[in-house]
């Protein structure tokens, strides 16, 4: 671990937010928390809260995880980074029981299941077990970043194609399109219709960046 | 014992818990490259799900429900422990896999070496905090019901698993555009899976209605061979 005085923006930290959000997305890339990315993209908004919890949960724990780093044994490491995890995850539960209670109706299971989303288990392994807090909060910044791009392009064209709507306002409606003999989709709705919307969008990705295409 | 195989069939097919609820998937298009490694991973998934649930529905019942302390003091009858749900589900789960671990080192070396990488993994395998989780907010009746919850969703993920290795395994020999190899493929296939795993929700599981059905099929086929 080096010592010097690195500024807080510096290419290098600035690079740990960036490399998610393409070349090293966690969902498309690194094949993280696929699970809950693919479970709640019917709708926009449930999409976008669950996007924010795990941003919250990811930036924390990277951050309290670096800060213990020199205290944890390694043979116990997993379970002490599953109670971090824990921990923060009943604080967005009950937050958003609180405050937004349908969504969290909506989003039913899937809170508690941003504990075993495995992409924040892999980021704290690989990344905030051996760097300091600051580089290992960009890195939970971009890495929630990187995994909120897909899921929110995911349900927008999920809702848009299949509900006609975008947060719940009627769009399509409002283009007056359902008068030309345009209609929805309702395909677009089933869990995998999911599937197939984020191989496509897996596609366009490697289309545009070859240096991710797979040998089989 | 109709409402058991009833559990049973749904949560193997209709509740699938790749199909259905997309859970388990990071395991699932990680350790699905061949048919040998997958099964392996099947098996363990359904060893530690009909394990995991009955035990987190005792603790659900007799700990963490409101007025679940009960048995304890009568004074503990508004004591609403939930909030706690997860942290203890999760902790279960990491010692279960440990033991489960400890357990096939000691009395099964060959066994232990062909799933030794895959136990630790299934500790943050999202399908089995996901079947706790479902079994805790559909409430079932009894012990009995959760266990059985409990395999019929290790199974369901067991099946799913291995029939997308086979597919992997054979797609290697087709022309896939060069974009879309490994993982893009991959999702397509599994929507289409899930597409064709829809068509079990129509099942009607009542035992009368099905007999019926199938003397009608035999009584059409006698018909059919009479006229042959």
């Amino acid at each position: 671990m080096s010592d010097k005085k690195e500024a807080l923006f510096s290419k290098k930290n600035l690079k740990l937010v960036k490399d998610p959000l393409d070349d090293n997305n966690p969902i498309t890339v690194q094949v993280l928390g696929i699970c809950s990315a693919l479970a709640i993209t019917v709708q926009l908004k449930p999409a976008v809260v669950m996007a924010l919890s795990t941003f919250f949960v990811m930036c924390t724990a990277n951050v309290v995880v670096s800060l213990m780093r020199n205290m944890i044994p390694s043979r116990i490491r997993i379970i002490i980074q599953l109670v971090v995890i824990a921990t923060l995850v009943i604080l967005v539960d009950q937050t958003l029981k609180a405050f937004v209670y349908d969504v969290s109706k909506e989003l039913s299971v899937f809170v508690g299941l941003i504990i075993t989303n495995c992409i924040i288990m892999g980021r704290l392994e690989a990344f905030a077990l051996a760097n300091n807090p600051w580089k290992s909060f960009m890195d939970g910044f971009g890495n929630s970043l990187g995994y909120a791009l897909p899921l929110i392009v995911v349900a927008f064209f999920r809702e848009l194609l299949g509900a006609g709507t975008l947060f719940g306002y009627p769009v399509i409606e409002k283009l007056g399109l359902y008068e030309l003999g345009y209609e929805n989709n309702g395909m677009m709705i089933l869990p995998p219709m999911a599937l197939v919307t984020c191989g496509v969008y897996i596609w366009i990705q490697r289309m545009r960046n070859k240096k991710l295409i797979e040998e089989n | 014992m109709q409402d058991l195989a009833n559990i049973f069939i749904k949560s193997i097919f209709i509740d699938n818990m790749v199909f259905a609820y997309f859970l388990g998937m990071c395991s699932y298009l990680a350790v699905s490259k061949t048919v040998k490694t997958s099964v392996g991973l099947g098996l363990a998934v359904v060893f530690v799900l009909g394990i995991t649930v009955p035990v987190n529905y005792t603790l659900e019942n007799y700990v963490l429900k409101e007025g679940a302390l009960t048995w304890l003091n009568e004074g503990f009858s508004t004591v609403d422990l939930s909030f706690l749900t997860f942290i203890l589900f999760i902790a279960v789960i990491a010692s279960m896999v440990q033991l489960v671990e400890m357990i096939v080192e000691k009395f099964s070396p060959a066994l232990y070496s062909s799933l030794g990488i895959f136990l630790p993994l299934i500790a943050v395998n999202c399908a089995i905090l996901g079947a706790s989780l479902f079994m805790q907010e559909r409430a079932y009746g009894t012990i009995g019901e959760a266990t059985v919850f409990g395999l019929g969703s290790g199974i369901g993920w067991f099946l799913a698993i291995v029939g997308i290795a086979a597919i992997r395994e054979k797609i290697r020999y087709s022309n896939v555009p060069p974009a879309l190899r490994g993982l893009g493929i991959t999702f397509i296939i599994t929507g289409l899976m899930g597409i064709a795993f829809m068509s079990f929700m129509g099942i009607k599981l009542e035992d009368s209605k099905k007999e019926v059905s199938t003397e009608e099929f035999v009584q059409v086929e006698n018909n059919e061979t009479k006229i042959n």
